[in-house]
Protein backbone atom coordinates (compact mmCIF):
# COMPACT_ATOMS: atom_id res chain seq x y z
CA UNK A 1 0.00 0.00 0.00
CA UNK A 2 2.50 2.11 0.67
CA UNK A 3 4.83 1.17 -2.45
CA UNK A 4 3.06 4.10 -5.09
CA UNK A 5 3.97 6.81 -2.39
CA UNK A 6 8.08 5.57 -1.63
CA UNK A 7 8.59 5.01 -5.86
CA UNK A 8 7.41 8.59 -6.16
CA UNK A 9 8.69 10.11 -3.53
CA UNK A 10 12.05 8.29 -4.57
CA UNK A 11 11.98 9.54 -8.09
CA UNK A 12 10.61 13.29 -7.80
CA UNK A 13 12.66 14.26 -4.37
CA UNK A 14 15.39 11.27 -3.35
CA UNK A 15 16.71 10.70 -6.77
CA UNK A 16 16.90 14.68 -7.42
CA UNK A 17 18.09 15.00 -4.01
CA UNK A 18 21.05 12.72 -4.26
CA UNK A 19 21.95 13.49 -7.74
CA UNK A 20 22.15 17.28 -6.36
CA UNK A 21 24.67 15.77 -3.51
CA UNK A 22 26.49 13.86 -6.28
CA UNK A 23 26.46 17.05 -8.29
CA UNK A 24 27.96 19.34 -5.55
CA UNK A 25 31.01 17.32 -5.85
CA UNK A 26 31.29 18.03 -9.80
CA UNK A 27 32.42 20.98 -12.38
CA UNK A 28 28.83 19.89 -13.99
CA UNK A 29 27.32 23.01 -16.26
CA UNK A 30 23.81 23.45 -16.83
CA UNK A 31 23.62 22.09 -20.39
CA UNK A 32 25.78 19.69 -20.33
CA UNK A 33 24.65 18.28 -17.36
CA UNK A 34 28.51 15.91 -16.85
CA UNK A 35 31.26 17.73 -15.12
CA UNK A 36 34.65 16.22 -13.73
CA UNK A 37 35.25 15.43 -10.00
CA UNK A 38 36.23 18.52 -8.39
CA UNK A 39 36.15 17.10 -4.52
CA UNK A 40 35.33 19.92 -1.71
CA UNK A 41 36.01 22.48 -4.76
CA UNK A 42 32.79 24.06 -5.12
CA UNK A 43 32.02 24.51 -1.28
CA UNK A 44 35.22 25.90 -0.62
CA UNK A 45 34.50 28.13 -3.79
CA UNK A 46 30.99 29.12 -1.41
CA UNK A 47 32.31 29.54 1.63
CA UNK A 48 34.98 32.03 0.10
CA UNK A 49 32.45 33.65 -2.28
CA UNK A 50 31.19 37.35 -0.64
CA UNK A 51 28.34 36.74 -2.64
CA UNK A 52 27.31 33.79 -0.78
CA UNK A 53 28.29 34.85 2.62
CA UNK A 54 26.14 37.93 1.78
CA UNK A 55 23.16 35.85 0.69
CA UNK A 56 23.79 33.66 4.01
CA UNK A 57 23.58 36.45 6.00
CA UNK A 58 20.85 37.96 4.33
CA UNK A 59 18.70 34.75 4.73
CA UNK A 60 19.58 34.68 8.41
CA UNK A 61 18.88 38.13 9.05
CA UNK A 62 15.18 37.48 7.40
CA UNK A 63 14.53 34.32 9.12
CA UNK A 64 15.32 35.71 12.18
CA UNK A 65 13.43 39.30 11.77
CA UNK A 66 10.39 37.68 10.61
CA UNK A 67 9.87 34.46 12.28
CA UNK A 68 10.14 36.25 15.55
CA UNK A 69 8.10 39.09 14.75
CA UNK A 70 5.41 36.82 13.63
CA UNK A 71 4.90 35.12 16.76
CA UNK A 72 5.40 37.62 18.93
CA UNK A 73 2.43 39.77 17.30
CA UNK A 74 0.80 36.16 16.18
CA UNK A 75 0.35 35.56 20.13
CA UNK A 76 -0.56 38.97 20.90
CA UNK A 77 -3.40 39.44 18.25
CA UNK A 78 -4.37 35.76 19.16
CA UNK A 79 -5.26 37.13 22.97
CA UNK A 80 -7.01 39.92 21.54
CA UNK A 81 -9.13 38.23 19.90
CA UNK A 82 -9.89 35.85 22.15
CA UNK A 83 -11.25 38.65 24.69
CA UNK A 84 -15.00 39.21 24.42
CA UNK A 85 -15.50 41.61 21.43
CA UNK A 86 -18.37 42.50 19.76
CA UNK A 87 -18.03 41.00 16.25
CA UNK A 88 -15.48 38.50 17.26
CA UNK A 89 -15.86 36.17 15.04
CA UNK A 90 -16.18 38.63 12.31
CA UNK A 91 -12.21 39.86 13.61
CA UNK A 92 -11.34 36.16 13.56
CA UNK A 93 -12.74 35.13 10.14
CA UNK A 94 -10.61 38.37 8.67
CA UNK A 95 -7.83 36.28 9.70
CA UNK A 96 -7.97 33.85 7.18
CA UNK A 97 -7.40 36.44 4.08
CA UNK A 98 -3.96 37.00 3.96
CA UNK A 99 -3.34 33.46 4.60
CA UNK A 100 -5.03 32.41 1.40
CA UNK A 101 -4.16 35.05 -0.40
CA UNK A 102 -1.41 33.60 -3.11
CA UNK A 103 2.08 34.33 -1.87
CA UNK A 104 2.78 36.12 -5.58
CA UNK A 105 0.02 38.31 -5.04
CA UNK A 106 0.63 38.95 -1.80
CA UNK A 107 4.54 40.34 -3.17
CA UNK A 108 2.75 42.10 -6.06
CA UNK A 109 0.58 44.14 -4.07
CA UNK A 110 3.05 45.40 -1.52
CA UNK A 111 5.04 46.13 -4.69
CA UNK A 112 1.97 48.37 -5.91
CA UNK A 113 1.82 49.54 -2.15
CA UNK A 114 5.49 50.43 -2.19
CA UNK A 115 5.70 51.99 -5.68
CA UNK A 116 7.56 55.05 -5.44
CA UNK A 117 5.10 57.04 -8.03
CA UNK A 118 1.65 56.65 -6.87
CA UNK A 119 2.21 53.94 -3.90
CA UNK A 120 -0.45 53.91 -1.35
CA UNK A 121 2.56 54.07 1.41
CA UNK A 122 3.56 57.05 0.49
CA UNK A 123 0.57 58.85 -0.21
CA UNK A 124 -0.77 57.96 2.80
CA UNK A 125 2.47 58.62 4.77
CA UNK A 126 3.18 62.14 3.11
CA UNK A 127 -0.43 62.89 3.40
CA UNK A 128 -0.44 62.44 7.51
CA UNK A 129 2.76 65.06 7.28
CA UNK A 130 4.99 62.05 8.43
CA UNK A 131 6.86 62.15 4.82
CA UNK A 132 8.37 65.21 2.82
CA UNK A 133 8.54 63.06 -0.97
CA UNK A 134 7.94 60.20 -2.17
CA UNK A 135 10.48 57.14 -1.39
CA UNK A 136 11.54 54.32 -3.39
CA UNK A 137 11.19 51.64 -0.48
CA UNK A 138 12.02 48.93 -2.70
CA UNK A 139 14.45 50.80 -4.43
CA UNK A 140 17.07 52.04 -1.50
CA UNK A 141 18.81 48.88 -0.07
CA UNK A 142 18.76 50.33 3.57
CA UNK A 143 14.48 49.58 3.50
CA UNK A 144 14.31 46.90 1.18
CA UNK A 145 14.57 44.14 2.95
CA UNK A 146 12.27 45.54 5.54
CA UNK A 147 9.89 46.39 2.83
CA UNK A 148 9.78 42.71 2.11
CA UNK A 149 9.47 41.51 5.72
CA UNK A 150 6.87 43.56 6.25
CA UNK A 151 4.81 42.37 3.44
CA UNK A 152 5.55 38.74 4.79
CA UNK A 153 4.96 39.20 8.20
CA UNK A 154 1.37 40.80 7.14
CA UNK A 155 0.67 37.38 5.51
CA UNK A 156 1.56 35.12 8.12
CA UNK A 157 0.94 36.68 11.54
CA UNK A 158 -2.58 35.55 11.23
CA UNK A 159 -1.63 32.34 10.63
CA UNK A 160 0.14 32.37 14.08
CA UNK A 161 -2.39 33.93 14.95
CA UNK A 162 -4.81 31.14 14.31
CA UNK A 163 -2.83 28.65 15.53
CA UNK A 164 -2.61 30.35 18.85
CA UNK A 165 -6.29 30.71 18.70
CA UNK A 166 -6.53 27.08 18.48
CA UNK A 167 -4.27 26.14 21.06
CA UNK A 168 -6.08 28.99 23.65
CA UNK A 169 -9.18 26.43 23.83
CA UNK A 170 -6.82 24.67 25.48
CA UNK A 171 -6.45 26.52 28.03
CA UNK A 172 -7.86 25.88 31.70
CA UNK A 173 -10.23 28.74 32.41
CA UNK A 174 -10.19 27.99 36.34
CA UNK A 175 -6.11 28.23 36.42
CA UNK A 176 -6.70 31.63 35.24
CA UNK A 177 -9.26 32.95 37.77
CA UNK A 178 -8.20 30.96 40.21
CA UNK A 179 -4.54 33.26 39.55
CA UNK A 180 -6.72 36.19 38.96
CA UNK A 181 -8.22 35.73 42.09
CA UNK A 182 -4.76 34.96 44.16
CA UNK A 183 -3.62 38.42 42.57
CA UNK A 184 -1.11 37.25 40.43
CA UNK A 185 -0.35 39.96 37.34
CA UNK A 186 -1.31 39.31 33.75
CA UNK A 187 2.33 38.58 33.07
CA UNK A 188 2.58 36.00 35.58
CA UNK A 189 -0.86 34.56 34.17
CA UNK A 190 0.10 34.62 31.01
CA UNK A 191 3.75 32.54 31.93
CA UNK A 192 2.37 30.26 34.34
CA UNK A 193 -0.83 29.04 32.77
CA UNK A 194 -1.47 30.43 29.14
CA UNK A 195 1.89 29.92 27.85
CA UNK A 196 2.53 26.13 28.43
CA UNK A 197 -0.80 25.27 26.76
CA UNK A 198 0.48 27.56 23.55
CA UNK A 199 4.18 26.79 23.53
CA UNK A 200 3.90 23.27 21.62
CA UNK A 201 1.80 24.51 18.49
CA UNK A 202 3.99 27.41 18.63
CA UNK A 203 7.56 25.99 17.84
CA UNK A 204 5.63 23.80 15.04
CA UNK A 205 4.65 27.21 13.61
CA UNK A 206 8.19 28.31 14.46
CA UNK A 207 9.67 24.93 12.66
CA UNK A 208 7.59 25.65 9.63
CA UNK A 209 7.96 29.58 9.41
CA UNK A 210 11.99 28.77 9.39
CA UNK A 211 11.91 25.81 6.79
CA UNK A 212 9.68 28.25 4.67
CA UNK A 213 12.21 30.87 5.32
CA UNK A 214 15.09 29.63 4.74
CA UNK A 215 14.04 28.51 1.29
CA UNK A 216 12.15 31.58 0.60
CA UNK A 217 12.16 33.25 -2.82
CA UNK A 218 9.16 33.56 -4.30
CA UNK A 219 7.90 36.71 -2.58
CA UNK A 220 11.71 38.47 -2.79
CA UNK A 221 11.58 37.33 -6.21
CA UNK A 222 8.54 39.03 -7.46
CA UNK A 223 9.46 42.46 -4.95
CA UNK A 224 12.98 42.68 -5.82
CA UNK A 225 14.49 39.96 -7.42
CA UNK A 226 17.24 40.13 -4.71
CA UNK A 227 18.12 44.20 -5.85
CA UNK A 228 18.82 47.00 -4.91
CA UNK A 229 22.08 45.96 -5.05
CA UNK A 230 21.86 42.42 -4.03
CA UNK A 231 20.35 43.58 -0.13
CA UNK A 232 17.46 41.09 -0.48
CA UNK A 233 19.46 38.80 -2.24
CA UNK A 234 18.57 35.29 -0.44
CA UNK A 235 20.47 31.86 -0.06
CA UNK A 236 17.44 30.56 -3.15
CA UNK A 237 18.09 33.63 -5.32
CA UNK A 238 21.31 33.40 -5.24
CA UNK A 239 21.40 29.23 -6.26
CA UNK A 240 18.65 29.94 -8.57
CA UNK A 241 21.02 32.48 -10.22
CA UNK A 242 24.27 30.24 -10.02
CA UNK A 243 22.36 27.16 -11.80
CA UNK A 244 20.94 29.14 -13.93
CA UNK A 245 22.06 32.48 -14.94
CA UNK A 246 25.95 31.21 -14.81
CA UNK A 247 25.21 27.24 -15.77
CA UNK A 248 27.10 26.29 -12.85
CA UNK A 249 24.97 23.86 -11.93
CA UNK A 250 27.41 22.05 -9.78
CA UNK A 251 28.61 24.98 -8.05
CA UNK A 252 24.69 25.86 -7.26
CA UNK A 253 24.08 22.51 -5.96
CA UNK A 254 26.65 23.22 -3.52
CA UNK A 255 25.37 26.24 -2.32
CA UNK A 256 22.01 24.69 -1.99
CA UNK A 257 22.90 22.38 -0.09
CA UNK A 258 23.87 24.68 2.23
CA UNK A 259 20.80 25.81 2.84
CA UNK A 260 19.57 22.32 3.58
CA UNK A 261 22.27 22.72 6.08
CA UNK A 262 20.99 25.72 7.40
CA UNK A 263 18.05 24.54 7.87
CA UNK A 264 18.69 21.74 9.92
CA UNK A 265 20.97 22.96 12.51
CA UNK A 266 18.02 25.71 13.12
CA UNK A 267 15.56 22.58 13.61
CA UNK A 268 18.06 21.02 16.01
CA UNK A 269 18.18 24.55 17.99
CA UNK A 270 14.51 23.67 18.12
CA UNK A 271 13.87 20.73 18.88
CA UNK A 272 16.58 20.92 21.69
CA UNK A 273 14.52 23.92 23.29
CA UNK A 274 11.03 21.75 22.69
CA UNK A 275 13.09 19.32 24.88
CA UNK A 276 14.54 21.18 27.46
CA UNK A 277 10.98 22.72 27.60
CA UNK A 278 9.14 19.00 27.75
CA UNK A 279 11.71 18.58 30.72
CA UNK A 280 10.87 21.62 32.72
CA UNK B 1 -13.71 38.66 34.86
CA UNK B 2 -15.40 41.67 34.22
CA UNK B 3 -13.57 44.03 31.92
CA UNK B 4 -13.49 47.99 33.32
CA UNK B 5 -15.13 50.15 30.49
CA UNK B 6 -12.07 51.66 29.43
CA UNK B 7 -9.93 48.59 28.51
CA UNK B 8 -13.14 46.90 26.72
CA UNK B 9 -12.82 50.30 24.72
CA UNK B 10 -9.12 50.27 23.95
CA UNK B 11 -9.81 46.24 23.41
CA UNK B 12 -12.12 47.30 20.32
CA UNK B 13 -10.19 50.17 19.33
CA UNK B 14 -7.22 47.25 18.82
CA UNK B 15 -9.20 44.46 17.17
CA UNK B 16 -10.44 47.75 14.80
CA UNK B 17 -7.02 48.28 14.48
CA UNK B 18 -5.52 44.61 13.34
CA UNK B 19 -8.73 44.49 10.97
CA UNK B 20 -7.80 47.38 8.63
CA UNK B 21 -4.54 46.41 8.40
CA UNK B 22 -5.32 43.31 7.28
CA UNK B 23 -8.01 44.80 5.16
CA UNK B 24 -5.57 47.03 3.60
CA UNK B 25 -3.51 45.66 1.20
CA UNK B 26 -6.28 43.81 -0.43
CA UNK B 27 -8.79 46.97 -0.54
CA UNK B 28 -5.85 48.91 -2.55
CA UNK B 29 -5.56 46.02 -4.58
CA UNK B 30 -9.64 46.63 -5.21
CA UNK B 31 -8.44 50.30 -5.64
CA UNK B 32 -5.72 49.86 -7.97
CA UNK B 33 -7.69 47.21 -10.01
CA UNK B 34 -10.73 49.85 -10.51
CA UNK B 35 -8.16 52.91 -11.07
CA UNK B 36 -6.76 54.67 -14.55
CA UNK B 37 -3.18 55.07 -14.45
CA UNK B 38 -4.34 59.32 -14.52
CA UNK B 39 -6.54 58.59 -11.76
CA UNK B 40 -3.32 56.88 -9.77
CA UNK B 41 -0.31 59.50 -10.72
CA UNK B 42 -2.44 62.50 -10.19
CA UNK B 43 -0.82 63.26 -6.66
CA UNK B 44 -2.03 64.52 -4.32
CA UNK B 45 -4.22 61.02 -4.31
CA UNK B 46 -7.91 60.92 -3.87
CA UNK B 47 -8.35 58.08 -2.04
CA UNK B 48 -11.91 57.70 -3.64
CA UNK B 49 -11.96 57.50 -7.35
CA UNK B 50 -14.32 59.54 -8.92
CA UNK B 51 -15.57 56.98 -11.13
CA UNK B 52 -15.06 53.16 -11.51
CA UNK B 53 -13.07 51.58 -14.41
CA UNK B 54 -13.56 47.97 -14.93
CA UNK B 55 -12.18 47.85 -18.45
CA UNK B 56 -9.05 45.94 -16.78
CA UNK B 57 -11.81 43.40 -16.08
CA UNK B 58 -13.18 43.25 -19.17
CA UNK B 59 -9.72 43.12 -20.62
CA UNK B 60 -8.88 40.00 -18.94
CA UNK B 61 -11.74 38.21 -19.55
CA UNK B 62 -11.59 38.22 -23.34
CA UNK B 63 -10.15 34.96 -25.44
CA UNK B 64 -9.55 38.12 -28.02
CA UNK B 65 -5.97 35.93 -29.91
CA UNK B 66 -2.93 37.61 -28.43
CA UNK B 67 -4.43 39.81 -26.19
CA UNK B 68 -3.89 39.79 -22.14
CA UNK B 69 -6.33 38.32 -21.76
CA UNK B 70 -5.85 35.12 -23.71
CA UNK B 71 -2.51 34.75 -21.80
CA UNK B 72 -4.39 35.42 -18.70
CA UNK B 73 -6.95 33.05 -19.16
CA UNK B 74 -4.53 30.26 -20.70
CA UNK B 75 -2.70 30.53 -17.21
CA UNK B 76 -5.63 30.39 -14.93
CA UNK B 77 -6.41 27.40 -17.44
CA UNK B 78 -2.94 25.77 -16.57
CA UNK B 79 -2.95 26.47 -13.26
CA UNK B 80 -6.13 24.90 -12.34
CA UNK B 81 -5.15 21.54 -14.91
CA UNK B 82 -2.13 21.80 -12.81
CA UNK B 83 -3.45 21.98 -9.58
CA UNK B 84 -6.43 19.46 -10.26
CA UNK B 85 -3.81 16.74 -11.97
CA UNK B 86 -1.36 17.07 -9.22
CA UNK B 87 -3.85 16.59 -6.92
CA UNK B 88 -5.05 13.31 -8.04
CA UNK B 89 -1.84 11.53 -8.97
CA UNK B 90 -0.92 12.19 -5.40
CA UNK B 91 -4.06 11.27 -3.88
CA UNK B 92 -3.36 7.90 -5.27
CA UNK B 93 -0.11 7.62 -3.98
CA UNK B 94 -1.27 9.02 -0.41
CA UNK B 95 -4.56 7.54 0.69
CA UNK B 96 -3.16 4.05 0.41
CA UNK B 97 -0.13 4.98 2.34
CA UNK B 98 -1.75 7.06 5.09
CA UNK B 99 -4.61 4.74 5.25
CA UNK B 100 -1.28 1.69 5.52
CA UNK B 101 0.73 4.39 8.03
CA UNK B 102 -2.21 4.46 10.29
CA UNK B 103 -2.95 1.14 10.48
CA UNK B 104 -0.07 -0.29 10.97
CA UNK B 105 1.63 -0.14 14.44
CA UNK B 106 5.39 -1.20 13.44
CA UNK B 107 8.53 0.82 11.84
CA UNK B 108 6.23 2.44 8.82
CA UNK B 109 5.98 5.44 10.73
CA UNK B 110 9.95 5.96 10.24
CA UNK B 111 8.91 6.26 6.46
CA UNK B 112 6.43 8.71 7.00
CA UNK B 113 8.51 11.50 9.14
CA UNK B 114 11.12 10.70 6.03
CA UNK B 115 8.07 12.03 3.91
CA UNK B 116 7.51 14.83 6.18
CA UNK B 117 10.85 15.67 6.36
CA UNK B 118 11.11 16.13 2.57
CA UNK B 119 9.35 19.74 2.76
CA UNK B 120 12.35 20.82 4.26
CA UNK B 121 14.19 20.46 0.96
CA UNK B 122 14.14 23.84 -0.91
CA UNK B 123 13.55 23.27 -4.35
CA UNK B 124 16.45 25.03 -5.70
CA UNK B 125 18.32 21.72 -4.75
CA UNK B 126 16.24 19.48 -6.17
CA UNK B 127 15.77 21.77 -9.74
CA UNK B 128 18.56 21.04 -11.41
CA UNK B 129 17.81 16.61 -11.87
CA UNK B 130 14.19 17.76 -11.90
CA UNK B 131 15.16 20.03 -14.89
CA UNK B 132 17.40 17.71 -16.77
CA UNK B 133 14.58 14.75 -16.03
CA UNK B 134 11.98 16.70 -17.44
CA UNK B 135 14.38 17.68 -20.60
CA UNK B 136 14.75 13.77 -20.91
CA UNK B 137 11.86 12.79 -21.37
CA UNK B 138 10.46 15.96 -23.08
CA UNK B 139 8.66 17.23 -20.74
CA UNK B 140 9.58 20.66 -20.14
CA UNK B 141 7.32 23.48 -20.76
CA UNK B 142 4.13 20.92 -20.26
CA UNK B 143 1.81 20.55 -18.01
CA UNK B 144 2.50 16.96 -17.34
CA UNK B 145 5.56 17.77 -16.17
CA UNK B 146 4.68 20.46 -13.67
CA UNK B 147 1.95 18.42 -12.13
CA UNK B 148 4.70 15.26 -11.77
CA UNK B 149 7.15 17.87 -10.12
CA UNK B 150 4.40 19.68 -8.48
CA UNK B 151 3.46 16.17 -6.61
CA UNK B 152 6.75 16.96 -4.55
CA UNK B 153 5.11 19.43 -2.88
CA UNK B 154 1.45 18.00 -2.27
CA UNK B 155 2.33 14.41 -1.23
CA UNK B 156 3.95 15.17 2.36
CA UNK B 157 0.90 17.09 2.96
CA UNK B 158 -1.74 15.13 1.78
CA UNK B 159 -0.23 12.06 3.73
CA UNK B 160 0.26 13.89 6.26
CA UNK B 161 -3.50 15.00 6.96
CA UNK B 162 -5.05 11.82 5.22
CA UNK B 163 -3.06 10.08 7.90
CA UNK B 164 -4.05 12.02 11.18
CA UNK B 165 -8.08 11.74 9.50
CA UNK B 166 -7.84 8.14 9.68
CA UNK B 167 -6.37 7.94 12.77
CA UNK B 168 -10.44 9.05 13.83
CA UNK B 169 -11.47 6.93 11.57
CA UNK B 170 -12.58 3.60 14.00
CA UNK B 171 -10.85 0.32 13.28
CA UNK B 172 -14.33 -2.13 14.17
CA UNK B 173 -15.93 -1.53 11.00
CA UNK B 174 -13.24 -2.08 8.90
CA UNK B 175 -12.08 -5.32 10.90
CA UNK B 176 -16.04 -6.82 10.59
CA UNK B 177 -15.34 -6.46 6.88
CA UNK B 178 -11.97 -8.41 6.56
CA UNK B 179 -13.64 -11.22 9.11
CA UNK B 180 -16.12 -11.41 5.63
CA UNK B 181 -13.10 -11.92 3.82
CA UNK B 182 -13.41 -8.70 1.77
CA UNK B 183 -9.68 -7.27 0.47
CA UNK B 184 -7.82 -4.49 1.76
CA UNK B 185 -8.58 -2.76 -1.32
CA UNK B 186 -12.56 -3.69 -1.07
CA UNK B 187 -12.23 -2.55 2.64
CA UNK B 188 -10.48 0.82 2.00
CA UNK B 189 -12.65 2.37 -1.06
CA UNK B 190 -16.11 0.71 0.18
CA UNK B 191 -15.96 1.31 4.26
CA UNK B 192 -12.63 3.57 4.76
CA UNK B 193 -12.79 6.31 2.03
CA UNK B 194 -16.45 6.79 2.00
CA UNK B 195 -16.27 7.34 6.09
CA UNK B 196 -13.54 9.95 5.22
CA UNK B 197 -15.39 11.81 2.62
CA UNK B 198 -15.38 15.18 4.34
CA UNK B 199 -11.59 14.97 4.85
CA UNK B 200 -10.93 14.34 1.75
CA UNK B 201 -12.56 17.01 0.49
CA UNK B 202 -10.58 19.00 2.61
CA UNK B 203 -7.27 17.57 2.05
CA UNK B 204 -7.96 18.23 -1.85
CA UNK B 205 -9.11 21.79 -1.52
CA UNK B 206 -5.46 22.39 0.32
CA UNK B 207 -4.27 20.44 -2.17
CA UNK B 208 -5.06 22.74 -4.76
CA UNK B 209 -4.39 25.84 -3.01
CA UNK B 210 -0.49 24.35 -2.33
CA UNK B 211 -0.76 24.18 -6.10
CA UNK B 212 -2.01 27.31 -6.79
CA UNK B 213 0.65 29.24 -4.48
CA UNK B 214 3.19 27.53 -6.36
CA UNK B 215 5.92 29.33 -7.92
CA UNK B 216 9.42 28.25 -8.48
CA UNK B 217 8.81 25.27 -9.97
CA UNK B 218 6.38 26.84 -12.77
CA UNK B 219 9.00 29.62 -13.07
CA UNK B 220 11.77 27.44 -14.17
CA UNK B 221 9.88 24.75 -15.68
CA UNK B 222 7.61 26.62 -18.10
CA UNK B 223 8.20 29.61 -20.47
CA UNK B 224 5.47 30.08 -22.41
CA UNK B 225 1.46 30.30 -22.79
CA UNK B 226 0.98 26.60 -23.08
CA UNK B 227 1.65 25.58 -20.03
CA UNK B 228 2.41 28.82 -18.00
CA UNK B 229 0.80 29.11 -14.79
CA UNK B 230 -0.82 32.30 -13.20
CA UNK B 231 1.66 32.77 -10.27
CA UNK B 232 4.29 32.90 -12.83
CA UNK B 233 2.22 35.36 -15.45
CA UNK B 234 1.75 37.77 -12.72
CA UNK B 235 5.72 38.01 -11.67
CA UNK B 236 6.57 38.55 -15.25
CA UNK B 237 3.32 41.06 -15.19
CA UNK B 238 5.26 42.76 -12.33
CA UNK B 239 8.72 42.77 -13.24
CA UNK B 240 7.89 44.12 -16.33
CA UNK B 241 8.47 47.63 -17.89
CA UNK B 242 4.70 47.60 -18.42
CA UNK B 243 3.15 50.07 -16.24
CA UNK B 244 -0.18 49.05 -16.69
CA UNK B 245 -0.49 48.89 -12.55
CA UNK B 246 -4.57 48.57 -13.26
CA UNK B 247 -4.31 45.44 -15.02
CA UNK B 248 -1.52 44.16 -12.77
CA UNK B 249 -3.81 44.38 -9.71
CA UNK B 250 -7.02 42.85 -11.51
CA UNK B 251 -4.61 40.18 -12.56
CA UNK B 252 -3.89 39.57 -8.81
CA UNK B 253 -7.81 39.84 -7.81
CA UNK B 254 -9.06 37.44 -9.96
CA UNK B 255 -6.00 35.15 -8.89
CA UNK B 256 -6.62 35.55 -5.63
CA UNK B 257 -10.51 34.86 -5.79
CA UNK B 258 -10.26 31.15 -5.92
CA UNK B 259 -8.06 30.48 -3.19
CA UNK B 260 -9.67 32.92 -1.30
CA UNK B 261 -13.04 31.41 -2.01
CA UNK B 262 -11.29 28.04 -0.45
CA UNK B 263 -9.73 29.57 2.16
CA UNK B 264 -13.27 30.91 3.78
CA UNK B 265 -14.31 27.58 2.88
CA UNK B 266 -11.45 25.64 4.64
CA UNK B 267 -12.14 27.95 7.59
CA UNK B 268 -13.53 25.16 10.40
CA UNK B 269 -11.29 22.50 8.91
CA UNK B 270 -8.15 24.55 8.86
CA UNK B 271 -8.68 25.58 12.84
CA UNK B 272 -9.11 22.04 13.56
CA UNK B 273 -6.06 21.34 11.46
CA UNK B 274 -3.81 23.52 13.01
CA UNK B 275 -4.89 22.44 16.31
CA UNK B 276 -3.15 19.20 15.31
CA UNK B 277 -0.17 20.85 13.84
CA UNK B 278 -0.11 19.69 10.12
CA UNK B 279 -1.07 22.63 8.32
CA UNK B 280 1.31 24.38 5.47
CA UNK B 281 2.32 28.06 7.23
Amino acid sequence: MIAPLAVGVLIIVGWPFLDTIWMSFTSAHLTQYTGDWVGLDNYIRAFRSPQVRGALATTIFFVALTVSLELVLGVLVALLLDQPLYGRRFFRALLILPWALPTVVNAMSWRLIYNPDFGGLNAFLTQIGLLDSYQSWLGSPATAIYAIAVADIWKTVPLVAMITLAALQGVPREQLEAAHIDGASPWSRFKTVTMPAIVGPLMVAAVLRTIEGVKVFDIVWVMTRGGPANSTKTMSIQVYQEAFSNFRAGSGASQGLLIVLVSLILINVYVALLRRQGAQ
Amino acid sequence: MKQPLALRVVLHALAILVAVIILAPILWLLLVSVSTTTHLTTLPFEWIPEKLNFDNYAKLTTLEPNSRGEMFLYAMRNTALVAFGATAIALCAAIPAAWSFSRSKGGQSNLLYVVVATYMLPPVALIVPLFAFLNGLGLLNTKTGLMLVDCSIVLPFTTWLLKSNFDNISHEIEEAAFVDGASMLTVLRSVTLPMAKPALATVVLFSILLVWDEFFYAFILTNDDRSQTLTVAIANLASGRVSDYGLLATAGILTALPPLIIGILLQRALVSGLAQGGVKG
